[in-house]
């Protein structure tokens, strides 16, 4: 069963990168896309990021209980781990559970109003219409609210940590400057990537194949979910294994 | 001049079409009857390329639509427009954008032809300047209407229609059923309905093919269609107390 459903993926991904009837219509359709995803997303990337930064900052400070141990290195966690995983991986998961169910909820709906047959009957290749806008939106925007969770993750782990005592501001710098290994930026935008690539296909994939009405649609909706996360963890072992 | 010819269709074990032979010929207004689950949706699906025939072809005007692949079939759908029984309108579009988008993604015709050929469609169906509504804010026979102007935007060759009256009440069914042959008859458009309305069969019907468990059963005229001895034609026929009072008189 698995194998069928996987075979069925690819095919579907063979005809989203048919050639475009229009580029025009393609690239209005991309920016729109753009702006739902990425605009869309940004608050709620915005407030998990500050809280994950702080949250981490005060959990490294209280397993540090050593004193032969800087607190500088509090910083360097703090930055290492946003970085490669938290940033990453957790702004994706919630953006399986935001933009996913949206994506297989707009095109199921389109499925069992027979507007997808309508697009297919007007000689419009429907699944490039469809999905090649969401799949380039979401590989352009997901990196960045990437880049942007990151960042507010540090800053939150900054507050945090120097609000509650735990470390100071020069100290927290410190650690965010040293050692640092510009190579985990690179990890981190090649997880941004193949995880927006995840959740946009696999959400499309689901919608596309609904077959009923609301009551499937919800259920393609949370497939859409389940299946986008848990292959988004499969993926993150798979890129930690072969990058690191 | 649209041919059918020994389209068989399953779906896993389950056989919906057994070898449905049909020519359906231009400016004519074909009609595909029969009982819920006889296969009427299913044959239409099927001479559209939303289903793949298990067995048999389907030519549009000599062309062999079951063998082409998908680029020659992009080509013959740019010759079809389709009425969808839920109508089909895209919902985050008004009526002006859903009737445009078949004329911006295949024309190249500035902005103010494309209006006016919008306008043009809407006012042949009775909505002129219902241009900025979205599909939300129109009754359902106004959906109909809408989508009707939609697949002829492009002046199609061929139309299909899929249960146009459902779920409107018998005047608008009629509406619509005389919008459809108008426009059929306008334009020498090969029209195929599938429908289960007497009032269509007896309003419009050409050409008539009675489908039964997935098998054409019966075909001709609306004229022939009350004095055959077809047994599963009649129990059809005369399922509504209408009919059967209308010939008694």
């Amino acid at each position: 069963m698995i194998f069928y459903h996987f075979g069925k993926y690819i095919l579907l991904l063979k005809s989203v990168f048919r050639r475009p009837e229009k580029a025009s219509i393609y690239k209005r359709e991309i920016f729109k896309e753009m702006v739902d995803i990425g605009l869309g997303s940004l608050g709620i990337i915005s407030i998990i990021s500050i809280f994950i930064g702080a949250v981490t900052t005060v959990q490294t400070a209280f397993q540090l209980v050593s004193d032969l141990i800087p607190k500088s290195i509090i910083g360097s966690i703090t930055r290492d781990s946003t970085i490669l995983e938290l940033s990453p991986t957790i702004c994706s998961l919630v953006l399986a559970g935001k933009i996913g169910s949206s994506i297989a909820s707009q095109i199921g709906t389109m499925r069992v109003t027979e507007q997808i047959d309508a697009l297919e009957i007007m000689g419009i290749n429907a699944p490039g219409y469809l999905i090649l806008p969401k799949l380039l939106a979401g590989v352009l925007m997901i990196p960045l609210l990437v880049i942007i969770a990151i960042f507010l993750s540090i800053t939150g782990g900054y507050f945090a940590g120097v609000a509650s005592g735990a470390v100071t501001a020069a100290e927290y710098i410190q650690g965010l400057t040293t050692d640092f290994i510009p190579f985990t930026v690179t990890v981190a935008m090649v997880k941004a990537v193949i995880f927006a690539f995840i959740i946009t296909t696999v959400s499309s994939y689901q919608g596309f194949y609904t077959d009923g009405g609301a009551l499937e649609v919800g259920q393609s909706s949370t497939k859409a979910v389940v299946i986008s996360c848990i292959s988004i963890l499969v993926a993150d072992y798979i890129i930690a294994q072969l990058l690191l | 001049m649209i041919t059918a010819e020994n389209i068989h269709k399953s779906f896993g074990d389950n056989q919906v079409l057994k070898g449905i032979n049909a020519e359906f010929k231009p400016g004519t207004t074909s009609l595909i009857i029969g009982g819920s689950g006889s296969g009427k949706t299913t044959l239409l699906k099927c001479m559209v390329g939303l289903h793949e025939p298990t067995d048999g072809t389907v030519e549009y005007d000599n062309r062999n639509f079951t063998t082409m692949n998908f680029e020659e079939r992009i080509a013959i759908r740019k010759e079809i427009g389709m009425l969808f029984q839920s109508s089909a309108l895209f919902d985050s579009m008004t009526v002006e954008e859903n009737i445009m988008f078949p004329l911006n993604m295949f024309t190249e015709q500035p902005k103010k032809e494309k209006l006016e050929r919008v306008n043009f469609v809407l006012e042949r169906v009775n909505l002129a300047g219902k241009n900025k509504l979205y599909p939300s804010e129109l009754s359902g026979g106004m959906m109909k209407r809408v989508g009707i102007a939609r697949a002829i935007a492009m002046n199609p060759k061929y139309l299909f229609c899929d249960e146009p009256n459902s779920g409107l009440d018998p005047k608008t069914s009629i509406l619509i059923d005389e919008l459809i042959k108008e426009i059929t008859e306008e334009y020498d458009i090969t029209t195929i309905i599938v429908t289960h309305d007497m009032n269509s069969v007896m309003g419009i019907g050409e050409y008539i093919l009675f489908l039964h468990q997935g098998q054409k059963w019966w075909e001709g005229s609306k004229e022939e269609i009350t004095s055959t001895n077809n047994q599963e034609l009649n129990d059809f026929v005369f399922a509504t107390k209408l009919m059967e009072t209308l010939l008694k008189k």
